[in-house]
């Protein structure tokens, strides 16, 4: 039954535009969804392997700003008379970029920062991403600064035989997002459940077991962070082309929490996980628009977090995969169910 | 007994293990021999659960060295010195407790890729699945082999502590190690538990994979292995068969004060 449910759940948000003309809530739609890749890709980290990456948006902008650099072109100075010119590219290849430029991030730090694990490992994400919000605020030349980069060309995707079609619409933008989320729900499904995911699942569980039975740790970590991040940094290039402006506050603390809450609320370490705490946090802002002011609605949603986790501490999905396991196993088992209470009295 | 049948798979050589100014281990020599079941026996605090740690590359001795078919083991990770075929139980945490027992095993079998890689997990290509039908192949003959396949489908937190060590044991061959070594296997289990591990051992055995077995349960010690070690505060005292460290005088006062030890001396010369 629930094999079904993805490929439904699918059909139903392809099915969206057709019936949601209010581009207010389509858009809603979209940055929600482009956040949700992020927590799709954090989920990676954070329910699979156990390690929690509070640097998470680095990967994101570092993707934005990748994809709007290769597009736009710049012309820097390096060292002395050194200059490095780029013309722009197409806006295609600037996705393909941000993936591989996050993806390289992703393998320097957890190259650098797994030899240290939990509390540590977080401290050192964090600061990743201040530094590199702080090259994004600074390194004027290439970045614009404060000044943010502007005018991003929209996404061009060519189809064969069909041409080449630039993403003007909100509509056109939301089948792209929801194509790469897919993608990147599908890699993510194919990664925890092969051996390699199997490696992951045990060093979360225990690391010096996983290790006596070959398990590379660093490796396995490494190989997880580069993937997230590569996921994360196509999530980035979607906002850059969608947006068409980026500036360094792409890189606040408060969109890494964004993600978290998704993964945490929708729980981690299911692959549904972000999906579902994504399209909650990301309608909830639409939702509450029209009954209260945004300051207000931040306590509503620190309120919606805490009932969630309050009622189901390890997220809405496996929650719900547990409530689905207990009926079926109650219908399957009704006429014997009682011996089971007969152990405490 | 000829020489390739005594040629050392494993040597432990002088090796010391301090922490600050505590001696865990202070001088321990012994060698392991190819195909045999080597007992390493001593009073809680004796060292031998260090001396483990240290072999398995968890702890880096502080002198000495050791060395597994010749090759030298220091500074090689934990996962390293499993690929070079030497893999270990764990006394306490012996799975992975959210994991099914199919699913421990088959985290034991990650490295069994039948030539995929990375990619051609994510594109789920033939390659992919046809290592992973393998690999369930096996998981499947290995949990037949320890005795559990009516609880393959079980959460493994939720087995018995015995049936735990079980599930450590398949987890362990499933690397297919050339040595197994096993700390405190049979703790808390009850007789026809042991007795089944007994068989279990020497099945392992058999199949050409030596064991160094650390353990307290002193008749299941004397009945499995070919040779035992002695150790008392880190130090080796005995090295011999299982009768000859039953009378050994220096293992009999490590276990029950020298009285004990005089007293044991006595009653062996009046039975004689």
């Amino acid at each position: 039954m629930t094999r079904y449910l993805p490929p439904i759940v699918l059909v139903l948000l392809a099915l969206a535009p057709l019936w949601l003309k209010d581009p207010y809530l389509l858009n809603a739609l979209i940055t929600g969804g482009i956040f949700t890749i992020g927590a799709i890709s954090l989920n990676l980290l954070l329910g699979y392997t156990g390690q929690l990456s509070l640097g998470h948006i680095a990967f994101f902008g570092i993707g934005a700003y990748a994809s709007a650099l290769t597009t736009l072109g710049f012309d820097v100075g390096l060292f002395g008379d050194i200059r490095i010119v780029h013309a722009g590219w197409h806006p295609f290849a600037g996705l393909l970029v941000a993936i591989l430029v996050s993806g390289a991030c992703g393998y320097v730090v957890g190259r650098l920062s797994f030899r240290v694990r939990g509390a540590y490992f977080v401290i050192v994400t964090i600061c990743f991403a201040e530094v590199v919000r702080l090259v994004a605020l600074n390194w004027i030349e290439l970045t614009q600064g404060p000044l943010a980069l502007t005018s991003i060309p929209q996404m061009k995707i060519g189809f064969p035989g069909l041409g080449e079609m630039t993403l003007r619409t909100k509509a056109q933008n939301y089948y792209l997002m929801l194509a790469v989320a897919t993608l990147a729900y599908v890699v993510v499904a194919r990664l925890v459940g092969s051996r390699f995911g199997r490696a992951m699942r045990g060093l979360k569980e225990n690391e010096q077991l996983a290790m006596s039975v070959g398990v590379n740790a660093t490796r396995t970590l490494t190989v997880a962070a580069a993937i997230s991040a590569a996921i994360a940094g196509a999530a980035g290039s979607l906002y850059a082309h969608y947006f068409r402006i980026i500036d360094p506050d792409v890189f606040l603390f408060a969109y890494t929490v964004t993600m978290v809450i998704m993964v945490v609320s929708g729980g981690k370490g299911a692959l549904a996980g972000p999906v579902i705490g994504g399209l909650i946090f990301g309608t909830l802002p639409v939702a509450l628009r029209p009954y209260m002011a945004p300051e207000a609605q931040w306590i509503v949603y620190g309120a919606v977090l805490i009932a969630i986790l309050f009622v189901m501490p390890r997220g809405i999905a496996p929650y719900l995969d547990d409530w689905f396991a207990g009926r079926a196993a109650a219908r399957s088992s009704a006429p014997v169910a009682k011996p089971q209470l007969e152990g405490q009295s | 007994m000829s020489a390739v049948a005594d040629a050392p798979i494993l040597s432990v050589d002088h090796v010391g293990v301090r922490f600050g100014g505590l001696v865990a281990i202070s001088d321990l020599h012994f060698d392991v021999r190819e195909g045999e079941i080597l007992s390493l026996i001593g009073p809680n605090g004796a060292g031998k659960t260090t001396a483990f740690n240290v072999v398995t590359g968890f702890l880096k001795p502080t002198q000495g060295e050791v060395r597994f078919r010749g090759a030298n083991l220091a500074g090689l990770s934990p996962n390293r010195i499993n690929r070079l075929g030497l893999a270990r139980t764990f006394q306490r945490t012996s799975v992975f407790p959210n994991d099914t027992v199919t699913d421990n095993v088959l985290i034991g079998l990650h490295r069994e890729d039948a030539g995929a890689s990375l990619l051609d997990a994510i594109f789920n290509l033939p390659r992919e699945r046809a290592g992973e039908v393998a690999r369930r192949e096996k998981a499947r003959g290995l949990i037949d082999w320890v005795g559990l396949s009516s609880r393959a489908n079980e959460r493994a937190g939720s087995l018995s502590y015995g049936e735990q060590r079980l599930v450590g044991v398949a987890l362990a061959l499933a690397t297919e190690p050339t040595m197994l070594l096993l700390d405190e296997p049979v703790s808390g289990m009850n007789a026809s538990e042991t007795q089944n591990f007994m068989r279990l051992i020497r099945s392992v055995r058999d199949r050409g994979v030596t064991i160094l077995l650390v353990e307290h349960d002193m008749p299941m010690v004397m009945a499995v292995s070919d040779r035992i070690v002695a150790l008392n505060h880190g130090k080796l005292i005995a090295d011999g068969t299982p009768d000859q460290i039953r009378a050994d005088p220096a293992v009999i006062e490590a276990y029950l004060g020298k009285s004990a030890a005089a007293r044991e001396a006595g009653r062996e010369a009046a039975h004689a």
